[in-house]
């Protein structure tokens, strides 16, 4: 039996209880909704791109579960900085850690992340923990709007 | 939890008549005696779908195993069979909802079908532009949605009826929205969201006297209490075999034999049709008018072995044992001060809809599994009664006629530690 502990680890539980970044952001040249229609959870994810493609600023708004709402916040800490090709590449290593597929030697670039790596036993939950980056995945590509998970 | 008191509520009713014995009736389900990460199964999602007793299991293997073959058609002996087991149970259903005659009971995949052949036969050929089809805040997408989609492609209105805080509809309100205009009420008979029962009998009467037929959606309703169509004088009533303890992909759409009589088939094909030439077809009589094609049959039978089942407990008995479980946990619940109830209507069914203070509904319910218990989170198919108590998901414990105190108390342990997961 997997502890409980392995998927509510005190990293989640702390940025559920503190989001960072959760506010919007006025200058973004970026904005797009997510939504999972599994459980009616909306966000809206803000990115602000310098010339350079550097991502300046990224923050989110909405409410979720613990889940989906630290991996957000843990998101925007480690974007903060990353160029979108960096960015697109942790969005990548992230997914196939979460989705367990293989993706050999990505642990140690994921960083916090891995706190996440809980729900690779709960399989109706990968999506809340994919909600935030499939949305800005779809900002740095800006090529949508509004995506679901579904 | 004083013991000898469970004993009593489990064997005898407070009419002190014989009840359920649960502890026996546990035994009739296989699923039940399983573990879950570890932790004794306590299945709390009933309202979802319901477990299956071993006589509708054994009835399924009984049927593939002996009597498997199209019905109406052949001559040999397993068709004869075939058919006999599927109209037997069409005839279980007539008996179990009290219609008037079998040519009123039409096999379809379930609630959800039934309306959506109610809202494409009756409703393309009798409902305009201008008209007004009027439903509840409180309904199910599939008694909403139906009915968007006939307003859509007749220019007709969907209104709303609104419900209470608590979770009641407001009757005033849904009296107002009924005129000369409204054709059809279409309304839940029990909220699988609020739990709230409807007063169906006064809206039908309501409804009738304003012109309008009225459609009633027994999903939730039809494995908790007694059902007599002629009493609540329905035009339409509809339910799912697999939340009366039945199969999935079975359900059962009942229609006064006037109006169906009058309405155009859902489908083409075999079996609704008694002639066919290219130049025309003569369709069939009720009610396989409506059943194109080779039916559920191994379903229906299920349904019928289930319908069986639970007459055979009594419906008195399992409302009673029911009604008694969702008061212990509504008391119960009442104790932890980050618990909300939505949904306390003083009218209620075996539904115990929650929220949990800066806890979302996944989070509850992965916990909650781990400590094997199974509850419903989410919008429940009912994204209105999410936004009308503006919430975007809530919990669900749901009780059905296997469910015990013992696991309402596990349930409460089980709150009690994702609370504690995130103090």
């Amino acid at each position: 039996m997997t502890d409980l502990r392995d998927l509510y680890q005190e990293v989640i539980i702390d940025h559920n209880r503190n989001p960072r970044n959760r506010r919007k952001i006025a200058d973004a040249n970026r904005r797009v909704e997510g939504f999972n229609p599994l459980c009616g959870d909306q966000i809206v994810v803000y990115v602000k791109i310098d010339a350079q493609g550097v991502i300046d600023d990224v923050s989110f708004e909405g409410r979720g579960c613990a889940i989906s709402t630290a991996s957000a916040s843990i998101m925007t800490e480690m974007l903060r900085g990353k160029t979108e090709q960096e960015a697109e590449a942790l969005f990548r290593d992230f997914h196939g850690f979460v989705t367990g597929a293989d993706h050999a030697g990505s642990a140690s670039a994921l960083g916090k992340l891995q706190v996440l790596g809980g729900v690779r036993d709960y399989p109706a939950r990968v999506k809340c923990a994919t909600l935030a980056w499939h949305t800005v995945h779809a900002a740095l590509k800006n090529e949508a709007d509004r995506v679901t998970t579904e | 939890m004083n013991t000898a008191n469970e004993n009593v509520m489990r064997t005898f009713d407070r009419q002190g008549k014989p009840g359920l014995d649960v502890e026996r009736v546990r035994q009739d389900f296989p699923v039940l005696s399983q573990e879950i990460r570890g932790k004794r199964l306590v299945y709390l999602d009933n309202a979802a779908t319901a477990q299956k007793p071993r006589a509708v299991i054994e009835c399924l293997e009984h049927y593939y195993s002996r009597d498997n073959a199209n019905v109406h058609r052949g001559v040999h002996t397993l068709s004869e069979r075939a058919t006999a087991g599927f109209e037997g149970a069409r005839t279980k259903v007539r008996e179990f909802i009290n219609a008037r005659s079998i040519a009123e009971i039409i096999f379809v995949r379930g609630a959800t079908e039934a309306i959506n052949l109610v809202a494409q036969t009756w409703g393309r050929t009798n409902v305009k532009a201008g008209d007004e089809i009027l439903i509840t805040e409180m309904e199910h997408h599939s008694n909403i949605v139906p009915w968007q989609m006939l307003c859509e492609q007749t220019g007709a209105t969907l209104k709303v009826a609104p419900v209470n805080d608590a979770g009641e509809l407001v009757m005033e309100e849904f009296a107002k929205r009924l005129s000369d205009r409204t054709r059809l009420v279409g309304v839940v008979h029990c909220s699988n969201a609020l739990g709230t029962v409807n007063p169906v009998r006064e809206m039908i009467e309501l409804a009738h006297r304003a012109g309008a037929l009225v459609l009633v959606d027994g999903a939730q309703a039809a494995p908790h209490f007694k059902l007599d169509v002629q009493q609540l004088d329905c035009d339409f009533y509809t339910f799912s075999g697999h939340k009366l303890y039945g199969p999935t992909g079975i359900g059962v759409l009942y229609g006064k034999e006037r109006l169906l009589a009058a309405m155009p088939p859902y489908q083409g094909g075999g079996e609704m049709i008694k002639f066919v030439t290219f130049e025309k077809s003569i369709y069939n009589d009720l009610p396989y008018k409506f059943e194109a094609g080779t039916p559920n049959i191994a379903g229906a039978i299920g349904l019928g072995a289930a319908i069986d089942y639970v007459t055979g407990l009594g419906l008195d008995n399992i409302a009673a044992h029911e009604h008694a479980l969702l008061a212990y946990a509504t008391e119960a619940v009442a104790n932890v001060p980050e618990l909300h109830v939505i949904g306390s209507a003083r009218h209620k069914a075996g539904i115990l809809s929650f929220e949990l203070e800066n806890i979302h509904p996944h989070d509850i319910g992965t916990i909650l599994d781990h400590y094997g218990i199974a509850i419903r989170t989410g919008h429940h198919c009912a994204m209105p009664v999410m936004q009308r108590y503006g919430v975007p998901a809530t919990a669900r414990a749901s009780f059905a006629l296997y469910n015990t105190r013992q696991e309402v108390d596990a349930f409460l342990a089980g709150i009690g530690k994702v609370i504690e997961a995130f103090k």
